[in-house]
This record gives C-alpha cells, sequence and structure tokens, in this order.
C-alpha cells in the first residue's frame, strides 16, 4: 500500500457533495429551471459547521453523539471502495461483509438518534428506514456473492478487478441484473425518488429526512456530509462494475473512472425527473424486486 | 308533512316577515324534510332578530334550483339536529361556539375556531365558563398497546396555514384523522355587523385570498339584491370570465401541487409556471393578479377593450394547450397514475350524508354546482356542464378539476365572443343611509374554485347588516378530508390534503 492508494480516498471526500449538485442541476434542466450551484452542498455544509449547536430537551447523549458516529462509519466503508482498476486502501477477504455492516452501523446510529429525539415523526422515519433496508440488504449480499462467485475472489477490490466488460464476456448479462439492482439500491439507500424524496417538507412521507428533523447546525454538517461519502459509495460501486479496464495510465483511468460516477449521478437525476414516488405500502416490492433481479443474475453466474 | 314552504331562487331579497318563524318542533321537522328530498344544507347559523336569537338555516335544493329558508326561537339549548342530520354537525358547533347556544345530544361539542368567548359572553366549550384557550380541548383518541398518535400542525414545515392534524394511527395505517381549525381566525363575521363599513369590500376579497372573485361576487350580488341594482349583462359576463381564470389559476396550481407532492417533477414545474400565466391574464383584466377590486355593487370596475378582449383570447389559447400538454403527461405517467388511483377514496354516501361541495364532491358523483343548480350572473344564459367522476379517489378529484377547466377555458371563450354591450358598472352608493333594503334577508350563492360559496345577509331595521353569515365550501368539505384518511396510509395524508386543498382562513373567518 502507498500513499497512491490515498488518493481514490481523497477523491471520494473530495468529490462526494458534487453529486447532489449534480443531481439537482439535472432535475433543474428537465424542470426548465437554473437550479442551485453545482457546489450548493458544500455550501450548505460549510455553512452548517459554522453554526452553534442546538439540542432539543428530551434528547441524551446518543443524539449528540449519533452524527459523528455516523461519518465515522461511512468514512471507514469508503477505505473499502475499490477505484476501477486501483485497489482500495483498505482490503480483505470478506471486506464486503464488514462493508454491509459498517453502512449498517451508520444506519443504527441515525436511528438511535431518531429515536432519541421523542418525535412521532421521526419516530415512523427510523421504523420505514429499519424496515426497507432489511429488504435491501440481500440485493447487496447476493450481489457480493455473485461477483465472489465469478471472479473466484473474495475481496471487493479482488472481485472488481476481474470483473469488466473483456472479461465479462459471456456473462454480461448476469453483471447487467447485478447493476441493475445495484442501482435500485443506491436509490433506495440514499434515500432517492421512487422510494423516498429528499426535497419533499411533508414529514408525514419522509423516510431518511425525517429522523434528521431535530439535528441542526455542525450535527446537520456532518450528517449531510455522510450521507454525500454514503451516495459516492454505492456510485462508486456500480461504476466499478461498468468501467472497462482501458490499460490506460491510473490518471485517464482514474478520469474514466470518476466520470463514471458523475455520470451516475446524472441518471440518479434523471430518474428523478421522470418519475414520481411509489406508494410507500409498494417499497417492499421494488425491494424484492430487486433481490429478485440478482438472484436471476446468481443463478445465470451459478448455470453458467 | 307541513304545507308552508316557500322557495326562493338564488340572490332573491326576501322580507323576513315572509319568512315565517316556526316552532322548534316544526322547524326540525321543515329541516329535515328538505336534507331527505336531496337538500343540501348551505348555511345554519344564529342570529339575533329583533333581541331575539333565531337560528336560520338555509337549504339548497339543486334538482329545483330552489332554496328553502326557515327560522326557528331558540333559547339557551334545543335538540341538536346533528344525530338525524350529520351535515350540519360543523354547523351546530359553530352555533355552540358563537352564541353559547347547546345543541343537547351532539356527538362531538368542542370549539371549531378556539373563539375566546362567544359574541354574548356566555361560555359553554370550557368547563367551568373560562375562556378557550387556543388549541386546547377533548381530541378523539384510541388506546392500544400498538396505537400511536401523531400530531402535525399547526406550524407546518411549508409555508402553508396553520390547522392542527391529529392522527390515530397503528402502524402506517391511520384510523382516524381529527382536525382542528381556527388558529386564523380573525373575527370577520363580527366585524361586518352593523355594515356596510368602507371595510367590507376588502373583508370580502380577502374572506379566502385564492378566491376573491368568488366572495366578491357573492358579495357583489347580495349587495345588488339589497339596493335593487342590476347589474348589465356586460358586467355580469366580465365578473364571471373572471371566476373562471381563478378557477384555472387554482386547479393548475394544484394539479401541479400534486404532481410535487409525490415527487413528479414536471408537471409541479410547468404549472408552477402557467398558474401565474392565469393569474397575469386576470392581472390583465383589471390590474390586479387575484382579481382584487374588481367586481363591485352594481357591477365591475374596469371594462374590457376589444384589444383586451383579443389579447385574452390570444393567450387563453396558448397558455391552455401548454397547460393540456403539462396536465397529460399526470394521466400518461403510471408512477402518477398508481399513485393518484385508489388513494383517499371518500365515498359518495358519506358525501351526501355530510354534505359535502365543489370538485370534492362532484369527484365522487354528487353531481352539485351553483353554476348550474342555482345559477347567477353570466351562467344563467352561457351554461356551464357539470364535471363529475365516480371514484371519488386523488385521480377523481384530480380529473374532476381538469374537466372544469376544460369546461372554463369554452366557457371563457364563448364569454368573449359574445361579450354584450353596455356600461360596465350601475352607479349605487351601498353606503348612503337607506341604500338597503331594510328587515331583509338575501342569500347569495357563487360557485368558486372549491365549490359553493354562500353568503347570507340580513338587515336591521335601519337597513344596516343584523347578521352577515359566510360559508365558505372549505366549511363543508374539511371533514372530507378526515374521511378520506380512514384506513389510509399517513404516508399519504399530503397528497389526499392536495387533492382538496381546502382554505383555513377560509373556514376560520
Amino acid at each position: 500500500m502507498s500513499w497512491m492508494n490515498a488518493v481514490p480516498v481523497l477523491i471520494g471526500l473530495i468529490l462526494s457533495p458534487l453529486l447532489f449538485g449534480i443531481i439537482n442541476r439535472v432535475k433543474a434542466w428537465f424542470a426548465g429551471r437554473n437550479g442551485s450551484p453545482l457546489l450548493q452542498t458544500y455550501f450548505d455544509v460549510f455553512k452548517l459547521v459554522r453554526k452553534g449547536m442546538v439540542y432539543g430537551t428530551t434528547t441524551s447523549l446518543i443524539f449528540q453523539l449519533g452524527p459523528a458516529l455516523v461519518l465515522t462509519s461511512v468514512l471507514l466503508a469508503l477505505l473499502m471502495v475499490p477505484f476501477g482498476t486501483m485497489a482500495a486502501p483498505l482490503s480483505f477477504k470478506g471486506d464486503f461483509i464488514l462493508l454491509a455492516y459498517l453502512l449498517g452501523v451508520s444506519r443504527f446510529f441515525t436511528v438511535l438518534s431518531a429515536l432519541d429525539t421523542g418525535s412521532s415523526f421521526e419516530g415512523m422515519g427510523a421504523s420505514r428506514e429499519v424496515q426497507f433496508a432489511a429488504l435491501g440488504e440481500p440485493t447487496f449480499m447476493l450481489g457480493a456473492l455473485l461477483m465472489a462467485i465469478y471472479t473466484g475472489e473474495m475481496s471487493l477490490s479482488g472481485m472488481v478487478r476481474e470483473i469488466h466488460f473483456e472479461a465479462v464476456g459471456g456473462q454480461s448479462a448476469a453483471v447487467a441484473l447485478l447493476v441493475a439492482a445495484w442501482m435500485m439500491l443506491l436509490l433506495t439507500e440514499n434515500s432517492r425518488i421512487p422510494v423516498d424524496d429528499p426535497n419533499t417538507h411533508l414529514e408525514l412521507t419522509m423516510i431518511h429526512e425525517v429522523m434528521v428533523l431535530d439535528t441542526g447546525g455542525p450535527l446537520l454538517g456532518m450528517v449531510t456530509y455522510a450521507s454525500g461519502i454514503k451516495l459516492w459509495i454505492f456510485s462508486a460501486l456500480i461504476a466499478n462494475l461498468l468501467v472497462p479496464n482501458l490499460h490506460a495510465g491510473a490518471v485517464t483511468q482514474g478520469a474514466v473512472f470518476v466520470a463514471a460516477v458523475l455520470l451516475i449521478a446524472v441518471v440518479v437525476g434523471v430518474v428523478e425527473s421522470i418519475m414520481g414516488r411509489v406508494r410507500m405500502r409498494q417499497i417492499p416490492k421494488v425491494l424484492v424486486g430487486a433481490t429478485a433481479l440478482v438472484a436471476t443474475g446468481l443463478i445465470m453466474t451459478l448455470a453458467g | 308533512m307541513t304545507e308552508y314552504r316557500p322557495e326562493y331562487r338564488n340572490v332573491a331579497a326576501v322580507p323576513l316577515k315572509d319568512i315565517a318563524q316556526s316552532e322548534m318542533a316544526s322547524f326540525r321537522t321543515q329541516v329535515q324534510e328538505r336534507v331527505a328530498a336531496g337538500g343540501l344544507v348551505l348555511s345554519f347559523f344564529g342570529a339575533p332578530i329583533d333581541m331575539e336569537m333565531n337560528l336560520i338555516c338555509v337549504i339548497g335544493q339543486a334538482e329545483t334550483g330552489a332554496l328553502h329558508v326557515f327560522r326557528t326561537a331558540v333559547g339557551e339549548s334545543y335538540p341538536a339536529l346533528t344525530p338525524t342530520i350529520p351535515q350540519v354537525h360543523w354547523f351546530e358547533r359553530e352555533i355552540a361556539e358563537q352564541w353559547g347556544i347547546r345543541p343537547e345530544g351532539h356527538p362531538w361539542l368542542k370549539p371549531i375556531r378556539f373563539m375566546q368567548r362567544a359574541y354574548n359572553g356566555k361560555n359553554i366549550l370550557s368547563a367551568d365558563g373560562a375562556d378557550v384557550q387556543v388549541g386546547v380541548t377533548d381530541y378523539y383518541s384510541m388506546e392500544g398497546r400498538e396505537i400511536h398518535e401523531v400530531a402535525v400542525g399547526p406550524v407546518h414545515a411549508g409555508i402553508i396555514e396553520p390547522g392542527h392534524f391529529r392522527f390515530q394511527c397503528h402502524g402506517e395505517t391511520v384510523f382516524h384523522l381529527e382536525i382542528e381549525l381556527g388558529y386564523q381566525h380573525r373575527g370577520i363575521e363580527k366585524a361586518l355587523v352593523g355594515g356596510p363599513h368602507k371595510r367590507t369590500p376588502f373583508f370580502m376579497e380577502t374572506l379566502a385570498g385564492d378566491s376573491s372573485i368568488a366572495h366578491g361576487i357573492a358579495y357583489a350580488q347580495l349587495m345588488q339584491a339589497l339596493t335593487g341594482t342590476q347589474a348589465s349583462t356586460r358586467a355580469e359576463y366580465i365578473a364571471a370570465i373572471a371566476l373562471e381564470f381563478e378557477r384555472l389559476a387554482n386547479h393548475t396550481g394544484d394539479l401541479g401541487a400534486l404532481a410535487g407532492d409525490i415527487g413528479y417533477l414536471p408537471t409541479l414545474s410547468y404549472n408552477g409556471r402557467l398558474r401565474g400565466d392565469y393569474l397575469n391574464m386576470t392581472g390583465l383584466i383589471c390590474g390586479n393578479r387575484f382579481g382584487r377590486n374588481l367586481v363591485v355593487p352594481g357591477g365591475v370596475n374596469f371594462d374590457l377593450s376589444p384589444d383586451t378582449v383579443s389579447e385574452l383570447k390570444k393567450r387563453l389559447d396558448v397558455i391552455f394547450r401548454e397547460t393540456r400538454i403539462s396536465v397529460d403527461l399526470l394521466w400518461a405517467t403510471p408512477s402518477v397514475m398508481a399513485r393518484f388511483e385508489n388513494t383517499g377514496v371518500v365515498k359518495k354516501e358519506d358525501g351526501i350524508a355530510l354534505g359535502w361541495v365543489g370538485p370534492a364532491a362532484r369527484a365522487c358523483g354528487i353531481e352539485v354546482d351553483a353554476r348550474a343548480h342555482f345559477p347567477f350572473g353570466a351562467y344563467r344564459e352561457i351554461k356551464v356542464p357539470v364535471a363529475s367522476q365516480e371514484s371519488g379517489d386523488v385521480y377523481a378529484r384530480a380529473r374532476t378539476r381538469w374537466q372544469e377547466m376544460e369546461n372554463a377555458r369554452t366557457f371563457i371563450d364563448t364569454a368573449l365572443s359574445t361579450l354584450p354591450d353596455g356600461k360596465v358598472r350601475a352607479d349605487v352608493d351601498v353606503m348612503r343611509k337607506g341604500a338597503l333594503a331594510s328587515n331583509t334577508l338575501v342569500v347569495s350563492l357563487t360557485e368558486g374554485w372549491r365549490g359553493v360559496v354562500c353568503h347570507t345577509a340580513i338587515t336591521s331595521g335601519e337597513g344596516r347588516f343584523a347578521a352577515y353569515k359566510v360559508v365558505d365550501p372549505s366549511f363543508h368539505n374539511w371533514f372530507a378530508l378526515a374521511m378520506s384518511l380512514r384506513d389510509e396510509q399517513i404516508s399519504d395524508f399530503p397528497l389526499c390534503n392536495k387533492s382538496f386543498n381546502l382554505s383555513y382562513c377560509g373556514h376560520d373567518l
């Protein structure tokens, strides 16, 4: 491991808030508006961290520590995400399980902070978040299993080194199903349309946003930044499946990879622009559908 | 059957002596018979007439276009009508709140506006006769280990009016929603007594700011009836054109907002702009986008020049075509239809029993429209078809609004093309002493974009307002929203709410 391995992580840290800017600009373009600046999330985070703290009177230490723990767990998770052909700084057999559960830890503390406020809204949001996360988990795990079986590798970095278009060949259908399923997972995990609507002000319809209604100032800054990183992690995982090995220099390869990640943000923006949210009751069907897709891919891999 | 049953038309001035004061028992029978015959209670209120408290009930019979007015003297209390006529439940709560008259046997007697005390100082809605505190009252509640209560408002996350909503939930499912309003109570009805004052027209146009024209016309018609003035046909046409533009603007905005509530951006964005275009057309007519100061007793303040007429036609043509494209996106997008259909379903029989009005009622098959059934102004000459749907869900309410927009467009086209000549304003000074007929009652109905607007005025012996009762369509329909949430997902509340889009200030007055 050299200092070079730190570069992808740095790029993730720097560029992740940009994803929200891109999504919002795409949505604005569809709506015929100018939209907020590309760098708006940076401004927001910068503004929030300079603010003072206000805590609800019903909250305890858990609420105050929550956002820091959330941010820490997603930052740790980021260390395990490979960057195209470049291996992740932290890579070992079975790292994908740790990745999944670090994200689980971040969710756990988000939920705990939400419940700590005692607000009926936040409790409702926490209940929804946990329900849908449980249904999303098989999609991630089966996807990782698919890659492991196909590549014979047990670490994420090893897997993505082997999965690129020229190598995939006959299995491209299985990988395509995996990409589709993980895209749905990305939309769910990052509370995007059609599962959740990050821009709504309607507390009763929110899933993720409602859990941080009582959070403000630097804590909200941390939560916002953490959600940017989380979106980056999922986008990067999918980009890893899409970007071929160009056998080019690290800079070119890296640039293509970053472009792919940003392109995924564009796709998210397009999806949000052309469809509405599904009814809350129907969300499990979406998630089970994603699991079915990845399971089909898995069967194809096993049979092929 | 009672034999004496006078019928009046919309905006007829009736001398009070012609409205016989019935005994309470006979009053109840008459009201019950009219309601049983399909009548809609348009207004039911207490008013002091000649130092004596009266209950006055105005019932509209859509089939015949007849209005019935019944009155009876009342003391401290009377047997509530609500148990047999559910549609008066809100009216009876209002009577109890405004006059301290107890409707005995009312199933859920509590304030609707949190007035501190009744006009006459009585207070029967707090335990010990103390002042009613805002927001402090009994709420319907359920018990059980898995039941949870969610309280929303009165301060909301968006820039909207205040109202308090309490949901009794089991998981995501709502068993019951209770709506508490009154946070916008301005005391307008009280301020109108003794009028008309200089401020009266301004009160009228801001009863519900998005229905300025509807309330403006209702007031103007009423004053014309009281002063014996006739507005010219041209003036009536211009007022009706403005009323339809108001309908177009609000329905456009609401269809966009419905899309916004489910995160469907295209229609949200386009309709936001198109709503402004319709408001601008109203602005073109009178210089104010909400049509303030356009409709006045005696006619309208602004005439339409031939240039304005052709400009309006031209703009309407373009804007409406764009609106159609934007709204058609809703019906053509599966993810939108999946949310609209079977969400917030209300039943026709509930609507009839509870007396719902406007597009909300028509969306479940209750075809009542004051323009068609109690025609006024230009609607006596240009007929508007009654838009309606059967399913009573969010889709039906959206679709009904779209039908009404198509009808409004046709109406405006026709009215602009057949605009009669003449003066647009008759000279009438409502402030002049003796200008208004004394001891007279007038009921004036218009069909605003939310439904029927009912103004009832009673003049004193000096020809001033002894009572002025305003019933905004929201007053009838708030309970429809509560009904639409029964067994619905709590996450669909905003969508259901928007599909009715009721007025808080129009209710709170």
